[in-house]
């Protein structure tokens, strides 16, 4: 459903993107990732058709982005990064003003302006200056301008900055449940987020593209070794070592002891479950067994470790220059 | 239709801000002024010219209260119209609701089509609601209609030369003060040009006559309908158009 190949945004001497390339299959919903001033927002507009990429090809529908902008234009819903409105326009006016450039029929728009304030929770507004509306009801009347003529694809741009969590509960739920239908590219620095609402994810560090693919995947691609947290009361050095001993157990580090009781992260080769062999190691030792746990590797992890990978691998020099050039203001 | 949504959208802008009805206000109560203290005065030369009849051969209520009249309200566009129109394209840009706009399925052309008929309807509806003061001349006297209505004629092309040169200067900024500042130095420029006409003479003054901007007014309000006077408000319109149009497009290829 987007496709983009070979991408690259040049601000004068200074590249926004370069060669950023990725396909978003559709019904997905995918994450787009990476620290502020990655170019999450550069590639973003690109998508949206608000400004032309310095070389490469994006694709939204089919639709070449710069040579077939309205009929790519036809089929996107945008959302901004600073939800632009126009603060001088009552909610519902607005919507229907944007239902009607989307060329959405006179008859309908009543019907789907009223649908989306629904979704969107801003029925109760719906008569209020866009200006007087606080952050979290101007993020959802922004969504609704978005979704308002059903496009087929979502681009959005930090969704659920600025709203409080009940609200950010409901959003991400309006999210989900667009899946399907709808193809969602999302940007975000909410890590918790990108796991609960997306399927996939692309990270982005200094204008490139670091990871990309379905969470699980990635997770299982940068962290090959399952891990668990033992806490056990006996020796530590003999309690490490026979841990150790334990067929499949990768490594054993021993943390800050607490209370006479030791705590020991254990990684072993994914799939290979040593939990048993480790209460019977403590059965067997007479070791009182505090805590036994499973340690999920979540999505932050692998940010965490691409991001910084990158950044310590890449001359001071050139991060230097990408910090101070960061993204650009519109 | 797009322009037509676009249209709606600038005129709901425009009642739902105090712009309109601030514009409105201020524009009506000096052009009332200017319009009591023309006709008052015309109406103590009636007075005296009762005593002195070669003096009621010159009198004539078309020419000594309309015309100065129409001259007056130009000058007054002049220095409002950069107002009404300085936010067209300047404000979407520092909010960033271009950046939307852009990118809603609808060319640049319907986008400043729209915005465009949005401010000459609401500078349609600011010389419509002088039309009150020949009907108070009615009352009084026998007002001939046609030069009235070349007259108002006049003022619709050259409002709407005025709105193009704003729009121009609107789309080329992000700040509505540099909008409305350049408008309005263009606007008085063409305007100043007149001036030095007198001076200059032979081929140039003829020239700078033809450049300036009120001018070419003065024969409307006189009842002479010249092709060569309605040729220069459609000209300066369609090219202020024009450029606005290419100053879009470049922003779509600049990014």
């Amino acid at each position: 459903m987007i496709e983009v190949d070979r991408l690259t945004k040049n601000y004068g001497l200074v590249a926004a993107i370069r060669d950023v390339s990725f396909s978003v299959s559709p019904g997905q919903i995918v994450g787009f990732l990476g620290p502020n001033g990655a170019g999450k927002s550069t590639t973003m507009r690109i998508l949206a058709c608000f400004m032309p990429a310095t070389s490469g090809v994006a694709r939204v529908a089919g639709y070449d982005v710069f040579r077939q902008s309205m009929e790519v234009r036809r089929r996107i819903g945008y959302l901004p990064e600073n939800v632009p409105l126009y603060t001088d326009m009552r909610v519902a006016p607005y919507l229907d003003f944007v239902a009607e450039v989307k060329g959405v029929g006179r008859a309908e728009r009543r019907r789907r302006v009223a649908d989306v304030m629904d979704r969107c929770m801003v029925a109760d507004v719906q008569n209020r200056l866009i200006g007087k509306l606080s952050k979290g009801y101007r993020q959802r009347v922004g969504l609704a301008q978005a979704i308002v003529n059903d496009p087929e694809v979502l681009i959005l741009d930090e969704p659920t900055i600025g709203l409080d969590p009940k609200q950010i509960t409901e959003i991400r739920s309006l999210i989900k449940s667009l899946a399907g239908q709808h193809t969602v590219i999302l940007s975000t620095h909410i890590l918790p987020e990108v796991s609960m609402v997306c399927g996939a994810v692309i990270i982005i560090n200094n204008g490139a593209i670091v990871a990309q693919g379905p969470i699980d995947t990635l997770v299982e691609q940068f962290f090959p070794t399952s891990r668990l947290e033992v806490e056990i009361v006996g020796p530590p050095p003999a309690v490490r070592d026979q841990i150790r001993a334990i067929p499949g157990v990768l490594s054993v580090q021993d943390q800050a002891p607490a209370n006479g009781a030791a705590r020991y992260t254990v990684e072993a080769a994914r799939g290979r479950d040593v939990r048993a062999e480790i209460f019977q190691l403590a059965a067997q030792q007479r070791w009182e067994l505090l805590e036994l746990k499973r340690v999920g590797m979540t999505l932050e992890e692998v940010f965490i470790r691409v991001v910084a990978g990158e950044e310590s691998e890449e001359g001071s020099a050139e991060k230097s220059a990408e910090k101070s050039a960061g993204e650009p203001a519109p | 239709m797009k322009i037509w949504a676009i249209f709606k959208k600038e005129m709901r802008l425009y009642f739902t801000s105090p712009v309109a009805w601030v514009v409105l206000t201020i524009f009506l109560f000096i052009a009332g002024y200017f319009f009591s203290s023309i006709f008052s005065f015309f109406s103590q030369a009636s007075i005296q010219s009762a005593m002195n009849p070669a003096m009621g051969r010159e009198l004539n209520v078309t020419d000594s209260v309309m015309r100065p009249l129409f001259s007056n309200i130009s000058v007054i566009l002049l220095l409002l119209m950069p107002l009404v129109t300085m936010r067209l394209f300047a404000e979407e840009r520092r909010a960033g609701t271009i950046e939307l706009l852009l990118t809603f399925p609808v060319r640049d052309g319907a986008v400043l089509a729209g915005k465009y008929l949005a401010a000459l309807a609401l500078y349609a509806i600011m010389i419509g609601l002088t039309v009150l003061y020949p009907v108070i001349v009615v009352y009084f006297a026998r007002l001939e209609w046609g030069p009235v209505l070349t007259g108002y004629l006049g003022l619709l092309l050259m409002g709407a030369t005025f709105i193009a040169v704003g729009v121009f200067a609107s789309s080329l900024t992000e700040n509505q003060i540099v909008a409305a500042v350049t408008t309005f130095g263009v606007l008085l420029i063409f305007w100043i040009l007149g001036w030095s006409a007198d001076y200059a003479g032979g081929t140039a003054g003829r020239l700078l006559q033809f450049l300036s901007i009120l001018e070419h007014n003065d024969s409307f309000s006189k009842g002479v309908l010249d092709t060569k006077d309605i040729l220069y408000y459609v000209n300066f319109t369609v090219l202020a158009l024009f450029l606005t149009s290419r100053s879009l497009e470049a922003r779509r290829w600049k990014g």
